[in-house]
C-alpha cells in the first residue's frame, strides 16, 4: 500500500462497523425496555452494598445471568429462570460476569434469604460450605472483646470463632448482605426483545 | 535514489538505519524499561492471585490483598503496563525503521512514557484501594482512564508524523498494523470510558471493547512486529503480498464484530450474539492467511532457530497466534461454548493469547531491538536461553493444566445430578499446577529483567559480536 489516506479510511471504517453493530444498534433496540413490574430500584443501602461487591471483585467468580435450560442446568440448580434485558435496567456497572468459580447470584436473595447465613459465610465460607475455595472477607468485620450497643454480632460457629472474642459486622458487610438478599429476579420475565429462551 | 525512495548505495541505507536506531534510543529504552517494571509487578500479582485459590484464608484481614482486587490489578498491569508499553517501544522503533525517518517530536514521545506510567500506576492503586469501575478490561476508574487516553496521544502523533513524512514511499505490511493500532486504541478506549451505557447494552459495550482491544491493539502491534522480524532475521522477503492484504483487512473487518461471543447464552438479542459468533468463525480466514504467510516465510529457514534468540521467541509467538485464534473460533461455537463458558478453560485461552503469542513476540522484539538502540550486546546468551525455556515450560504447565481443569469444571457444572461443589473440587489439582507455573514464569521474568538491567546500566562483559545461541552457518546473516 502506498496511500496513507486509503489505509486510514479503511481502518476507521472497520472500527466504525463494529462500534455501530455491537454497541449503538443494541442500545437503540433496547432503549424501549422499561423496568418489569416486579423489579424495585435498589435502595441506598443496597447500592452501597453493590459498590462493595464491585470493589472486592465478586464478579470475577460469580455471574449474574442464569441461562436457558438448553444451555445448562441453571434453573435446576435453583439459580432462576433465564434472565432478560429488563432484569438489568437499574444496573450500572453491569455485573453479568464471565466466570462461575462460584454459583450464579442473580437470585441469591431467593435461595438464601438469611442475613445470618450471609454474614457467617462472608466471614468464613468454609464454616457453612465445607470445600469452598471462596476467600474469607475478614476485613469486612471487626473482632473485639465485647460487643458495644448497636453492634451486629455475627454468630460464627465456635470452631471458627476467635476464642473469647466476638465478631462484629462492619457497615460494608451489612450493606453487601442487603444487596445480596435483594437479588431477586423471580417475577415473570417481560421485555424479552428477541433473546434466547430455550426451545 | 531508487523508485521506492531508498538511497541507492548500501552504505547510505545502512547509515539511514543506524541514524534511525540512534534517534529512538532514549524513548525506546524508557518504554522497555518501564514495561519491564510492570512485568515484574504484574507477574507477582499473578502469582498471588493463583495462590489465593490454594489458600483462600491467606491474607484475608487486609482489603487490598483480597483476591477480587489482586486479580484485576494483575490483568491491568500486564495489559496496560507490560504489554502496551513494550508494544509502544517496539512500535516506535519499527516506524523509524520502516519509514526511513528518524524519530520526530521526541518530547511528545517522552511525555507519553511518563503519562502512561502515571495512568497505569494510579489506576492500579485505585483498583487495590477498591475504586475499580467493575468492568473487565476497563477496571481503571474513569479519571485514570482519561489520563491513559491523554497519555497515548503524543506518541501517536509522533508516529503518524513519521509515517506522513516517510522517505520510503511504500508502506510495508507492518506499518498497516501499527497505523491501525494508533487509531484503533484511542477510539476504543475513549468510547468505552464514555458514560453512555447501563444494563445489558453496557455488557455488550464492555465485550465489544474487551475483545477489540486484543485484536486492534495487542494483536496488531504483535503481528506488525512478526512481519518485520521474521524476514529480517532469515534474510528473505515475506512469502505473499496478497496474503498480507487478506490477513490485514480480514482482521480489521471481522475482529471488530467478535466481542459479544463472550456473552453467548446471555440476556442479549439473538442477532447480536449470532453476529459475533459468525464473525468469530470468519476470523479463520485472516488467521490462516497470516499464519500461512508467516510460516511459509520461516519454514525453509528454521535452522536459524538454532542460533537466533529473537527468532525463537518470534516463531513461538507466530505459531501461538495461529493456534490460539483457531481455538478462539472453536470456543465461540455453541456446542463447545456451553462446556467451557464460565470456566478456567477461558482463562487458559486468554493466557495462550496474551502470553504465548503477545508476550513471546514482545520478548523477541526486546532481544532484537535493545542491542541496536543501546549499541551494546546482551552479555549472557545463557540467560536468554534460560528465559526462553522457563517461559515455554511455565506456559505449557499453565495452559495444559488449566485447560484440562477448566474442561472438567465445565462438564461437572453441566451435570445437574452432581452438586455444584464438584465443579470446584475437580479443578483443585489443576489450580495447584497453575501456581507452580506462576512460580516458573516469575523466575523467567526475573532473569529477563536482570539481564535487561545489565544492558541498560552498561554493566557486565562487553561483547564485540551479537549474543547468539549457536554458530551461524555460512550463508546466513544478521541476528
Amino acid at each position: 500500500m502506498k496511500r496513507f489516506a486509503s489505509l486510514v479510511a479503511g481502518v476507521l471504517a472497520a472500527w466504525m462497523a463494529g462500534w455501530l453493530a455491537l454497541t449503538v444498534v443494541p442500545r437503540q433496540q433496547l432503549a424501549s425496555v422499561g423496568p418489569p413490574a416486579g423489579l424495585m430500584p435498589y435502595t441506598a443501602e443496597q447500592l452501597a452494598g453493590r459498590r462493595v461487591y464491585v470493589a472486592n471483585g465478586c464478579l470475577y467468580c460469580h455471574s449474574q445471568q442464569p441461562r436457558a435450560s438448553d444451555l445448562g442446568p441453571d434453573s435446576l440448580r435453583g439459580w432462576g429462570r433465564a434472565s432478560v434485558p429488563g432484569d438489568y435496567v437499574y444496573d450500572d456497572p453491569h455485573l453479568l460476569g464471565t466466570s462461575r468459580t462460584g454459583p450464579d447470584l442473580l437470585n441469591i436473595g431467593v435461595r438464601q434469604p438469611s442475613e445470618d447465613w450471609h454474614l457467617i459465610h462472608l466471614y468464613q465460607p468454609r464454616a457453612l460450605v465445607p470445600g469452598s475455595i471462596m476467600p474469607a472477607f475478614r476485613f469486612l468485620f471487626v473482632v473485639k472483646a465485647r460487643a458495644a450497643p448497636g453492634d451486629r454480632v455475627v454468630s460464627v460457629p465456635p470452631q471458627w470463632a476467635p476464642a473469647g472474642e466476638v465478631v462484629v459486622a462492619r457497615p460494608e458487610a451489612l450493606a453487601l448482605v442487603a444487596y445480596l438478599r435483594g437479588l431477586d429476579r423471580s417475577y415473570p420475565a417481560s421485555g424479552t426483545m428477541g433473546i434466547h429462551h430455550g426451545r | 535514489m531508487t523508485a521506492d525512495g531508498l538511497p541507492a548505495s548500501l552504505e547510505e541505507r545502512v547509515a539511514l538505519r543506524i541514524a534511525g536506531d540512534r534517534s529512538v534510543r532514549q524513548v525506546v529504552m524508557l518504554f522497555f524499561g518501564s514495561a519491564l517494571f510492570w512485568l515484574l509487578i504484574g507477574s507477582l500479582l499473578g502469582l498471588v492471585t493463583s495462590l489465593k485459590f490454594e489458600w483462600p484464608d491467606l491474607w484475608t484481614g487486609t482489603a487490598w490483598l483480597t483476591f477480587g482486587r489482586i486479580r484485576p490489578a494483575h490483568l491491568n498491569t500486564m495489559a496496560y503496563g507490560w504489554s502496551s508499553l513494550a508494544g509502544l517501544g517496539a512500535a516506535v522503533w519499527l516506524v523509524a525503521r520502516l519509514t526511513g525517518t528518524p524519530l520526530l517530536h521526541e518530547r511528545l514521545a517522552l511525555a507519553s512514557v511518563v503519562l502512561w506510567n502515571v495512568a497505569v500506576g494510579a489506576g492500579t492503586i485505585a483498583i487495590l484501594a477498591g475504586r475499580s469501575s467493575g468492568m473487565e478490561w476497563l477496571e481503571f476508574p474513569r479519571w485514570a482512564g482519561v489520563i491513559l487516553a491523554i497519555a497515548g496521544a503524543p506518541v501517536g502523533l509522533s508516529l503518524l508524523a513519521m509515517v506522513r513524512r516517510r522517505t520510503l514511499s511504500h508502506m510495508y505490511v507492518s506499518l498497516w498494523y501499527l497505523v491501525g493500532a494508533v487509531f484503533w486504541f484511542p477510539l476504543l478506549y475513549i468510547m468505552a470510558n464514555a458514560p453512555l451505557w447501563r444494563g445489558v447494552d453496557q455488557a455488550a459495550m464492555n465485550w465489544w471493547y474487551g475483545h477489540n482491544v486484543l485484536g486492534f491493539w495487542f494483536t496488531s502491534i504483535s503481528l506488525g512486529t512478526i512481519y518485520y522480524l521474521i524476514p529480517k532475521i532469515i534474510g528473505r522477503p515475506i512469502y505473499s503480498y496478497q496474503l498480507s492484504l487478506l490477513g490485514f483487512w480480514g482482521l480489521a473487518f471481522f475482529y471488530s464484530l467478535v466481542g459479544v461471543h463472550h456473552l453467548v447464552g446471555g440476556p442479549l438479542p439473538d442477532w447480536l450474539i449470532s453476529l459475533s459468533v459468525v464473525a468469530s468463525v470468519l476470523m479463520i480466514i485472516p488467521v490462516v492467511a497470516v499464519g500461512y504467510n508467516h510460516h511459509m516465510t520461516a519454514f525453509r529457514h528454521l535452522g536459524a532457530l538454532r542460533w537466533s534468540p529473537t527468532l525463537r521467541f518470534i516463531v513461538f509467538g507466530a505459531v501461538s497466534y495461529t493456534l490460539v485464534s483457531l481455538q478462539g473460533s472453536l470456543e465461540a461455537l455453541q456446542f463447545f461454548n456451553r462446556i467451557v463458558h464460565f470456566t478456567h478453560y477461558t482463562v487458559a485461552h486468554a493466557h495462550f493469547g496474551l502470553y504465548a503469542f503477545v508476550a513471546m513476540v514482545l520478548f523477541g522484539a526486546v532481544y532484537y531491538i535493545v542491542p541496536r538502540v543501546a549499541e551494546r550486546e546482551w552479555p549472557y546468551p545463557g540467560l536468554i536461553l534460560a528465559h526462553f525455556w522457563l517461559s515455554v515450560t511455565g506456559f505449557a504447565v499453565y495452559f495444559i493444566g488449566l485447560s484440562i481443569g477448566g474442561w472438567r469444571q465445565g462438564v461437572a457444572m453441566l451435570d445437574a445430578s452432581r452438586p455444584f461443589l464438584d465443579s470446584v473440587t475437580v479443578t483443585l489439582p489443576y489450580l495447584a499446577s497453575r501456581s507452580v507455573a506462576a512460580v516458573i514464569l516469575v523466575v523467567a521474568h526475573l532473569i529477563f529483567i536482570g539481564h535487561f538491567s545489565l544492558v541498560a546500566m552498561r554493566r557486565g562483559p562487553v561483547r564485540a559480536t551479537p549474543a547468539l545461541l549457536g554458530e551461524i552457518p555460512m550463508g546466513a546473516r544478521d541476528a
